[in-house]
């Protein structure tokens, strides 16, 4: 056994993950120890430190370029990015977690296992304090997304993938009210994320098949220089992407999102809709980019139709929701196929649009999720876009907040939304990929419709008797959707700082 | 053609952004405040355009000092567009043109400032008024102090905005809110010109910025400068209300009189002469172009003083002796060479005289409950000595009589146009200046008689008429010594000033009659006309109109340019619009709510396919996964690639 060699590690770019993982299983501990009352502000602040914490190390380390832990972990340019991007979209999605003020006890069920229905259950809907074992598994989730983006072999990739899934499965679960919605939704998201885990698998074990390792590096280096069936290398690429487009929300393997949305608690939505994104892309642009540069013009057809199949699937099925959280689930659909295009332009352009449209895309929709949080019943969140008519009425100010956000989906300039889609469709029109180019406009067109319809419903229609109140959101809430809105509007005026980071964050090491 | 080089901005003169700066500033805090400065907004007003008038003098004094061949200040502030070559510089030019521009607007924009604090004292809206009337200034002078096209342009705009603003600034009454749309229009029609000769200008100099473009004239083609002179010169008229768009000048009188004398009399309007004055390298550079100009000149001017001479309404009569006046500096602009500084003379005299006239009226309507029509005055020379007194200044000075400041600046431009080269041109245009100067004689004697003396034709609800306060006074007297005194000063001193810009005089041309033959000509058809109409009206006037013969009807209907403008643009344009419509109609909507109607309808079938049922999930993943995977085999396979 003398000549194991360990791997040399650098725990200075493994920290962020580290002190994540640290903060939840210290997280975990806590719940035994703390006493109810003060566990919701102890958690939370904890958590927030623990994100803080990382994205100081990730900053104080942002010019480190190494691969580490035997080559299973990047640590580069696009890694640092997108694990700030997460960290930042993470913490600002604790603030809507953690809020407690806008519904009594928050947004999240007081005891997971009671019967639905049962005395109980109606009991703990009416004000008990909700679970805190949220921020743990939250912190589990982050850390697995930021392994994620950095992995550099498929293995890693897959350990991550699980490692993210599963707290982000529980949380879906979690809601306080509508708790059969909420435990189908998490039952769903599961069954079809370990089927997705599955063909992701099997992509790997045909992979290592085709190149001998799991390294991306390897892969790259067989693909250059092939020894194998090609077959190996067509089926496993397929089968790998299969998964990797499960969690990004694309055409046809976007089926999960829209009830997932629906029936997660609102705060687990936002953090899904901006951190699971950036994860999800940034693990798609590593494999695509690094392993399977030598084969981009193979699968950059295939691809493309399906980004241009979940455009128009998310654009055209947006268009006949009722649900406003539906609704925004087919919009995420629709902008991720935004996001593929953007890969897909396949050069360095491509990825810095890409990965400043997640950034852009994620302090949008935490906004408008946090929105959907404050305009509520007695019933809880007033969703159905029937309620939503007139609320322009009766609350200006928040009405207009959410046209901003809308017109910022929708793609108007002076909002992120211009600045990033405009970002993309110049990479891919610079990678020579008119027709992506062409269909997303189209596609962009039809979106705006949904978009302005909302607009119109809150702006002309007479609000009528069942137009909900606007619940005051509390400090945590109005903070995010402060953060949220200052973004989307920053991004959109002046958006040449963050070009620049995207910029020097545009290098891959392999 | 010499380069033109200006020099950069030094010490004091480096700050003339101020001067845009202070008006731009007070205008912003008015409207930002609201109510809360309803009580002291209008003295901020005051002040600001009080300040920028001292700081301009000082500047002034300060350019004066220079020597003539660096008398300039360029001062570049901050790239405003930077984009691919096209390049912008916020930048100013303070030079001797500028300087004079800045003096008369400050200087004439303080006084109406102060006049209009007694005028809409009681006006609800006094401070909405001074903060458009402080944005105007600011524009204008943003016009005036640029040092390339954009930025005139964008101050044309600017001033183009206010000037909407302050006509329609009784919104409620439907025939203000028509006439602020009215100038809109008309304006946009220049302003559409102005701006398609400038972007000509950027694609064949590269540039907008003075000095490259003059430099870059000798380069140009005879036609590209004819075609950008042309389109100059379409801006010009638009917003100095020339021919073919003099129309919507003299309905702006629907604003209140403070801005019937400051923007449409002694400064906005005249934009257009400036505009050609600080273009003159273009202009002298092409005949043709100074024949047109000096033809437009012509044209308006006895189109002004024909259907002035048959107006009742008093703001009228002077809206339209304005377009006539503009059309002699027009004229003078036309004309080139030592023409240039004489029609900037005009400019300056007229701004005093006409905005002396304007605050006069604005006087007379203040006695007489807002009454404006001529016929309804008379004998009010007794109960209105100041205003009367003031007035019969500028009377004087417009029509020409010596020693008062109209004869020094109108009557050496018609002598100008005497001295044109070919001689049927002499002719034409001399004879127009000159019967022009009989016709201004007649009409403004027909309004200065009827207004203060003849018998009384008050109406019931205004038998007492009454002086205005100090506050209006003090302005029209200070206005009435300019209206005296500017003439002659500035004939004299005004064009060895403006050397710098419009290069040396030339040798004396001798013109096809001599200039003592002009003098005396020029002064008899004054009087000629002054006393026709003095005779013709001592005795008053009838109350209602009469039926008259063919070419007072033809004057009082505008000499049917209105119906022209209505049935050559106004019907066709309708029909256009209505034809356009039917096509969105039938055709584009069609084609757009089909487009719609089908993403509904598969909207609508393709959600049946969220069954949600995770089964029917899985079998759709597992169909796309099939689809995926074969679709690379297939490209390994050889089947699509």
């Amino acid at each position: 056994m003398g000549d194991l060699k360990l791997p040399e590690i650098d725990y200075g770019a493994l920290a962020p993950m580290l002190i994540l993982f640290g903060v939840a299983c210290v997280g975990v501990l806590l719940e035994v120890f703390i006493p109810r009352k003060s566990r919701n502000v102890v958690q939370l602040t904890m958590t927030l430190l623990g994100v803080a914490a990382a994205l100081t190390v990730l900053i104080i380390n942002r010019n480190t370029r190494i691969v580490t832990i035997g080559g299973a972990v990047a640590f580069d340019g696009p890694t640092i990015f997108l694990q700030g991007a997460i960290l930042v979209l993470g913490g600002v999605s604790l603030l809507l977690i953690g809020e407690r003020s806008v519904e009594a006890g928050g947004a999240f069920v007081a005891q997971a296992a009671v019967v639905v229905g049962s005395d109980k259950d109606s009991k703990q809907s009416t004000g008990q304090p909700g679970l805190t074992e949220v921020y743990p598994l939250a912190a589990f989730a982050l850390g697995g997304m930021l392994l994620f983006v950095a992995a550099n072999d498929l293995l890693t990739m897959f350990v991550a993938l699980e490692v993210f899934s599963l707290p982000l499965y529980l949380l879906c679960a979690l809601a306080r009210r509508r708790r059969l919605l909420s435990q189908e939704a998490a039952l769903k998201y599961f069954l079809l994320g370990s089927y997705a885990s599955a063909f992701f698998l099997f992509g790997v074990a045909l992979l290592y098949g085709y190149s001998g390792g799991v390294q991306l590096s390897v892969i790259h280096a067989a693909v250059d220089n092939p020894q194998h069936s090609q077959l190996l290398l067509y089926g496993g690429l397929g089968l790998v992407a299969i998964g990797l487009l499960f969690k990004s929300a694309l055409a046809p393997f976007h089926v999960w999102t829209p009830d997932v949305y629906q029936g997660a608690p609102t705060p687990i939505t936002a953090f899904m809709a901006a951190c699971t994104k950036v994860a999800a892309f940034g693990a798609l642009l590593r494999v695509l980019y690094v392993a399977f540069e030598g084969v981009r013009w193979d699968f950059q057809p295939v691809l493309g139709t399906v980004a241009v199949l979940t455009m128009f699937v998310g654009a055209v099925l947006a268009v006949t929701q009722t649900d406003m959280k539906r609704l925004l689930a087919y919009s995420s659909i629709a902008n991720a196929g935004y996001l593929m295009v953007g890969v897909l332009a396949l050069n360095d352009a491509g990825l810095e649009s890409t990965m400043l449209y997640l950034v852009a895309y994620g302090f949008s929709v935490l906004a408008a999720f946090a929105i959907v949080s404050l305009v509520r019943d007695s019933e809880g969140e007033a969703t159905h876009l029937s309620r939503w008519a007139g609320i322009g009425r009766k609350s200006p100010l928040l009405a207009g907040v959410f046209t901003l956000i809308l017109l910022a989906f929708a793609g108007i300039p002076l909002t992120s939304g211009f600045t990033a889609k405009f970002a993309v469709f110049g990479a891919a029109y610079e990678g020579g990929q008119i027709w992506l180019v062409v269909f997303g406009v189209i596609s962009s067109m039809l979106i705006a419709f949904p978009y302005l319809r909302v607009v119109v419903l809150m702006w002309q229609s007479e609000p009528s008797e069942s137009t909900p109140a606007v619940s005051i959101p509390g400090f945590l809430t109005a903070a995010a959707l402060g953060i949220g809105v200052l973004v989307t509007i920053g991004l959109g005026v002046y958006p040449s700082p963050l070009i620049d980071l995207t910029r020097e964050a545009s290098h891959f090491v392999r | 053609m010499e380069p033109v080089d200006y020099a950069p901005a030094t010490g004091v003169l480096s700050s003339i952004w101020l001067l845009v700066a202070i008006p731009l500033v007070s205008a912003a805090i008015l409207l930002l405040l609201g109510k809360r400065a309803d009580k002291w907004g209008h003295w901020l007003g005051v002040l600001a355009v009080a300040s920028s008038f001292v700081l301009g003098l000082i500047f002034f004094i300060k350019l004066g000092g220079l020597s003539a061949e660096h008398r300039s200040a360029q001062l570049s502030l901050f790239d405003f567009i930077d984009v691919g070559t096209f390049k912008v510089d916020f930048g100013l030019l303070f030079d001797p043109l500028s300087g004079v521009f800045v003096l008369l607007i400050t200087g004439v924009g303080s006084l109406i400032h102060l006049y209009a604090v007694g005028y809409m004292e009681h006006d609800p809206g006094r401070r909405r008024f001074f903060a458009y009337f402080n944005l105007f200034v600011a524009a204008m002078l943003l016009l005036v102090l640029g040092n390339n096209y954009v930025m005139l342009y964008f101050g044309w705009e600017g001033v183009g905005v206010a000037s909407y603003l302050l006509i329609s600034f009784w919104y409620t009454r439907p025939s203000a809110a028509t006439a602020g749309k009215k100038a809109f229009l008309m304006n946009r029609v220049g302003d559409a010109g102005l701006a398609i000769g400038v972007f000509l200008m950027f694609s064949t100099v590269g540039s907008t910025q003075y000095d490259k473009v003059f430099s870059g004239v000798t380069s140009m083609s005879a036609t590209t400068v004819l075609v950008i002179g042309l389109l100059l010169l379409l801006g010009a008229a638009g917003k100095s209300g020339q021919f073919p768009l003099q129309a919507w000048l003299p309905d702006a009188m629907e604003g209140p009189t403070p801005v019937s004398a400051l923007i449409h009399a002694a400064t906005m309007v005249t934009a257009g002469v400036y505009l050609i004055a600080r273009s003159n390298p273009i202009f002298t550079a092409n005949e043709t172009l100074q024949l047109v100009v000096v033809s437009v000149g012509a044209l308006t001017l006895l189109i002004g003083c024909i259907i002035g001479a048959a107006k009742d309404d008093i703001k009228r009569v002077l809206a339209w002796s304005t377009v006539s006046q503009i059309g002699y500096m027009f004229l003078g602009v036309g004309l080139g060479g030592a023409a240039y500084a004489l029609a900037i003379v005009h400019l300056l005299a007229h701004g005093f005289f006409k905005a002396n006239m304007f605050l006069g009226a604005g006087s007379v309507m203040h006695g007489m409950h807002d009454q404006v029509d001529i016929r309804r005055f008379g004998a009010l020379a007794k109960p209105m000595r100041i205003t009367w007194i003031t007035f019969a200044t500028g009377w004087l000075a417009i029509i020409g009589i010596p020693p008062l400041s109209g004869f020094f600046s109108k009557e050496p431009i018609i002598a100008a146009a005497f001295e044109r080269e070919t001689t049927w041109q002499a002719w034409t245009f001399g004879l127009a200046a000159l019967i022009g100067a009989g016709l201004t004689a007649f009409y403004m004697t027909r309004l200065f008689v009827l207004t203060f003396h003849g018998p009384a034709r008050w109406t019931e609800e205004n038998k007492h008429p009454h002086e205005s306060p100090a506050i209006m006074t003090i302005p029209l007297i200070l206005l009435a010594i300019g209206s005296v005194a500017a003439g002659w000063v500035m004939s004299t001193s005004v064009p060895d000033w403006l050397t710098p810009v419009f290069g040396e005089e030339q040798a004396e041309v001798t013109g096809v009659l001599s200039h003592t033959v002009i003098t005396i000509l020029s002064l008899v058809v004054t009087v000629l006309g002054a006393g026709l109409a003095w005779a013709m009206f001592r005795r008053g006037t009838a109350l209602e109109p009469e039926p008259a013969g063919i070419v007072v009807t033809a004057a009082r209907r505008n000499l049917y340019t209105d119906a022209f403008n209505e049935a050559v643009f106004e019907r066709p344009g309708i029909y256009l619009t209505r034809a356009l419509v039917y096509l969105d109609n039938k055709g584009i909507d069609g084609l757009v709510n089909g487009l719609a109607a089908g993403v509904g309808g598969g909207s609508g079938r393709l959600r049946r396919l969220q069954t949600g049922f995770v089964r029917s999930y899985a079998l759709s993943m597992l169909t796309g996964a099939m689809l995926v995977v074969g679709a690379f085999l297939a490209i390994q396979l050889g089947w699509l690639a």
